[in-house]
């Protein structure tokens, strides 16, 4: 049994590392993580869901708005970028984050081909980054479900370097 | 209205009486702590910024835009010009802002025009423990002239009653705004005082230069710290 959660805790922290390395996310996560304690243990969770929740009503309304048969309102476009921007870099996720700067100048420039492919992008992006963490949590549950020693142990100690 | 954000911080909430939400009871602080009204129309932000300054032990209300921040102070909307006169408690209301633009030149702006702080977003831990530090010394405004009022002298006052008293001991740090930019794109900068006088909206640029996905740059290059360098009076 314990080569199994050794295993498991081996492919968590491998898993985590990975999605700083590819820049999924940024020390802004980290950040995130450090608040969060035993008095406000669901702090990350909570943050990341509403994130998420964002992420839907934000590309649900530049959808819309880049889908006006008429003139479509570029600065509504921006202000909804603007916002993801400001919530995804407040969360860590980097590429997120990313995609939105390339987003306002193109919204800026009122270029709707390129919004409509920035939007895709976007949306493609927050579901993989959701996919990723999800993927995250259901390890650390099974792991912290194998093994009482909490996961964020792991976590501290390759990313924070607590020892 | 443009949406924005902000972090006042009232030094005696019990005496607040919020008329327009119905009133507000709280339980009086404690001489350190600090009441901060956070604004921004981020609700992830809002939530990130409420879990920070908890964290530095200071108590957190937190609105979704200026309007409600208003609301909260009690202000009247209609009669706000008037009623913040030159010997109006909340010009002890130390201003910070938050923004995730990294603009040198919006950034003096803020801090010109009244400001005590600019955070650059995403916030951290370290920025709000460093205004947290800076709340808890003895500060007083060097420039009683600092923020921009209206000319209008204050009329009768016919809102209900706001009993927030200033603080008349010496010892006592002022309360503090920290407002947070917007997502509306039209019009240049207002003051943080200017804007919580104005009954207008809370337009700030929505230009954004951070064209870098580096995240918030090193403590030595943070503007605010190249701010306070200069700026010794703000310590």
């Amino acid at each position: 049994m314990d080569s199994h959660v050794a295993q498991l805790q081996m492919q968590y922290r491998n898993y985590i590392l990975s999605l700083y390395q590819q820049g999924f996310l940024d020390d802004q996560f980290t950040e995130l993580k450090s608040l969060q304690d035993d008095g406000s243990p669901d702090f990350v969770a909570e943050v990341l869901s509403l994130f998420f929740d964002d992420c839907v009503k934000l590309v649900g309304n530049m959808a819309r708005a880049l889908d006006q048969t008429g003139t479509v309102d570029f600065s509504q476009v921006g202000a909804n970028v603007h916002q993801l921007k400001g919530s995804s870099s407040s969360v860590g996720a980097k590429r997120v984050k990313g995609l939105c700067i390339n987003f306002k100048e193109l919204c800026e420039a009122k270029n709707y081909e390129g919004c409509v492919r920035c939007l895709q992008q976007v949306d493609i992006e927050y579901k993989t980054l959701k996919a990723k963490l999800q993927d995250m949590f259901n390890v650390s549950v099974i792991i912290v479900h194998m093994n009482p020693v909490s996961v964020w142990d792991d976590f501290n100690k390759i990313i924070l370097g607590k020892e | 209205m443009a949406s924005d954000g902000g972090v006042s911080c009232l030094r005696r909430p019990e005496m607040i009486n919020v008329g327009g939400i119905g009133g507000m009871e709280s339980p009086p602080l404690d001489v350190d702590e600090v009441h901060v009204l956070a604004v921004d129309d981020s609700l992830v932000d809002r939530i990130f910024i409420e879990r920070l300054l908890r964290i530095t032990s200071c108590k957190v209300t937190a609105v979704d835009s200026g309007w409600r921040a208003l609301e909260f102070l009690g202000i009247d909307n209609e009669k706000a010009s008037a009623e913040l006169d030159e010997s109006s408690s909340f010009r002890q209301v130390p201003v910070v802002i938050m923004s995730s633009e990294n603009v040198i030149t919006r950034i003096d702006r803020c801090l010109e025009e009244g400001a005590e702080d600019f955070l650059l977003k995403p916030v951290k831990l370290a920025d709000v423990k460093r205004l947290r530090n800076y709340l808890s010394r003895d500060v007083k405004l060097s420039n009683g002239n600092k923020r921009k009022l209206p000319e209008d002298s204050v009329s009768v006052n016919t809102s209900p009653p706001l009993t927030l008293s200033p603080d008349s001991s010496d010892s006592s740090p002022p309360p503090l705004l920290l407002s947070s930019d917007s997502s509306d794109a039209s019009s240049p900068p207002l003051s943080p005082v200017e804007s919580l006088s104005s009954p207008l909206s809370f337009p700030l640029d929505d230009e954004d230069d951070d064209v870098s996905t580096e995240s918030s740059p090193t403590p030595e290059e943070s503007p605010v710290r190249r701010q306070k360098m200069r700026s010794p009076s703000l310590d």
